[in-house]
């Protein structure tokens, strides 16, 4: 019951990702961070199979900051997306694939524009305003289909973030142990306070 | 005494020269002038048919301009049968590079991967090096308009405006002299006739003759590569006057 969600607005991404680490119906560590920056404008988060999902970042980022070591430039998020997918689908084919889901988001070095892509195992790619992972989907979809706008700023994404979460915390049966929360701008990656402590009652 | 040094690609000779690259670039040095002009709103690429004959079929295959993918041409001076193999593995690589990233290549990277691949024949022995030099042009979102030149040892290096060939110290000069910063794709297409009927042996031109193509921008910001037809290019020339008479037949 991992989370991962994802919000582009005007001129950031906004991902968040739950920080409980579980193995089987017990929460080993409550403080994971379960993202990778790849380069200064790119940032994923993963979840899945426990030991697939680092391997698996891991290898990405060395690859994305290899490339940009020898090109002395950064690949785009959408570049990265397509190489990700690309790496997935090829693994996807193999004896033991990668059992892996990701958001990767950023913004576009050159033109600035926001972007957020969903990936998972299967190897599909989607370009979106705004995505979940997982049970997160069936509860935070329709909230932000209501509340969502292209040219929000990084303020109301953080809010609308937080309806989000809210949710979670008053329908999912497990405790994730709240969110790290991460916005790509322009100038670069940065962490955002996030209050975990909040108690949602179910309704 | 050079024979000692020069039949091997891969052996210095002692005064720490090797030989089979300055031979290349020599064949190069024969082979008919390509140029190439950057300007402010796109790019030009001119060269030399050397070989023309009445009758050799025109306008079926383009001689020295390639084109090598959706944002890139080149021009090339120096033996056409390697060019078409580096020329092959360009294309490859491009495709490849848009398989992985679905982007194009950035242009620098597309250069560096063909001169990785030249730079080898200097050092893995038992191969002669490849005999060309190519003049690219391209566009890429991080730099826009760009221009490089690129020769047998494997060096390369962008350019506002370059030549290769036979006279590419003269055209050099030419191009040094007229070069004006800022100068538009029209101006950079005027200059770049100019430059070649004064390196050519014939100071009229003729389509025949030459080869032209140019990369630019359309309204609507989509990057355009064109390979000239004969039409267009005796259109050129008139306008400058440099076309040859029509009515003197050779």
């Amino acid at each position: 019951m991992e989370v991962l969600l994802g919000i582009t607005g005007k001129d950031f991404t906004l991902i968040a990702a739950s920080k409980a680490a579980m193995r089987g119906a017990t929460i080993l560590k409550a403080s994971d961070d379960k993202t990778r920056q790849l380069n200064k404008h790119t940032l994923m988060a993963y979840s899945g199979e426990a030991g697939d999902t680092v391997q698996f970042a891991d290898y990405i980022q060395a690859n994305a900051q290899l490339y940009s070591m020898r090109n002395e430039s950064d690949l785009s998020p959408s570049a990265l997306a397509h190489f990700v997918r690309g790496e997935l689908a090829t693994s996807l084919r193999s004896r033991n694939p990668y059992n892996v889901n990701l958001l990767l988001g950023g913004v576009d070095p050159i033109t600035h524009k926001s972007s957020l892509y969903w990936l998972d195992y299967l190897a599909s790619l989607a370009p979106v305003p705004y995505a979940a992972h997982g049970y997160a989907q069936y509860y935070c979809l329709s909230i932000l289909d209501k509340h969502h706008h292209p040219d929000i700023t990084l303020g109301q994404g953080i809010k609308l973030l937080t309806l989000c979460v809210d949710e979670l915390k008053r329908r999912l049966p497990i405790d994730f142990k709240g969110m790290t929360v991460k916005a790509v701008t322009k100038d670069g990656v940065v962490d955002i306070q996030f209050d975990d402590d909040k108690v949602v009652k179910a309704a | 005494m050079s024979r000692r040094y020069d039949s091997r690609t891969t052996i210095f000779s002692p005064d720490g020269r090797l030989y089979q690259v300055e031979y290349a670039l020599e064949a190069i040095s024969h082979a008919g002038t390509a140029i190439g002009i950057l300007a402010k709103d796109g790019i030009v690429l001119a060269a030399e048919r050397k070989v023309t004959s009445k009758l050799l079929e025109q306008d079926t295959s383009a001689e020295k301009l390639y084109i090598l993918n959706d944002n890139m041409i080149c021009a090339v001076a120096g033996m056409t049968a390697d060019a078409n193999i580096l020329i092959n593995y360009a294309r490859q690589a491009a495709q490849r590079y848009l398989l992985t990233y679905n982007e194009d290549i950035p242009c620098e990277q597309l250069v560096r991967r063909l001169c990785d691949l030249k730079q080898g024949y200097t050092q893995h022995g038992g191969l002669r090096p490849f005999g060309v030099s190519f003049i690219y042009a391209g566009w890429d979102p991080q730099r826009q308009f760009q221009l490089y030149l690129s020769n047998p040892s494997g060096n390369y290096g962008g350019w506002k405006a370059t030549s290769s060939g036979a006279n590419h110290a003269s055209a050099q000069s030419l191009l040094k002299q007229d070069y004006k910063e800022d100068c538009t794709l029209e101006e950079a297409c005027g200059m770049a006739v100019k430059v070649l009927s004064k390196t050519m042996d014939s100071t009229k031109l003729g389509s025949e003759k030459i080869e032209f193509a140019t990369v630019g921008q359309t309204k609507d910001g989509k990057i355009y590569h064109r390979l000239w037809s004969a039409d267009e290019i005796d259109a050129l020339l008139k306008k400058h006057d440099l076309a040859k008479d029509e009515t003197k037949e050779e």
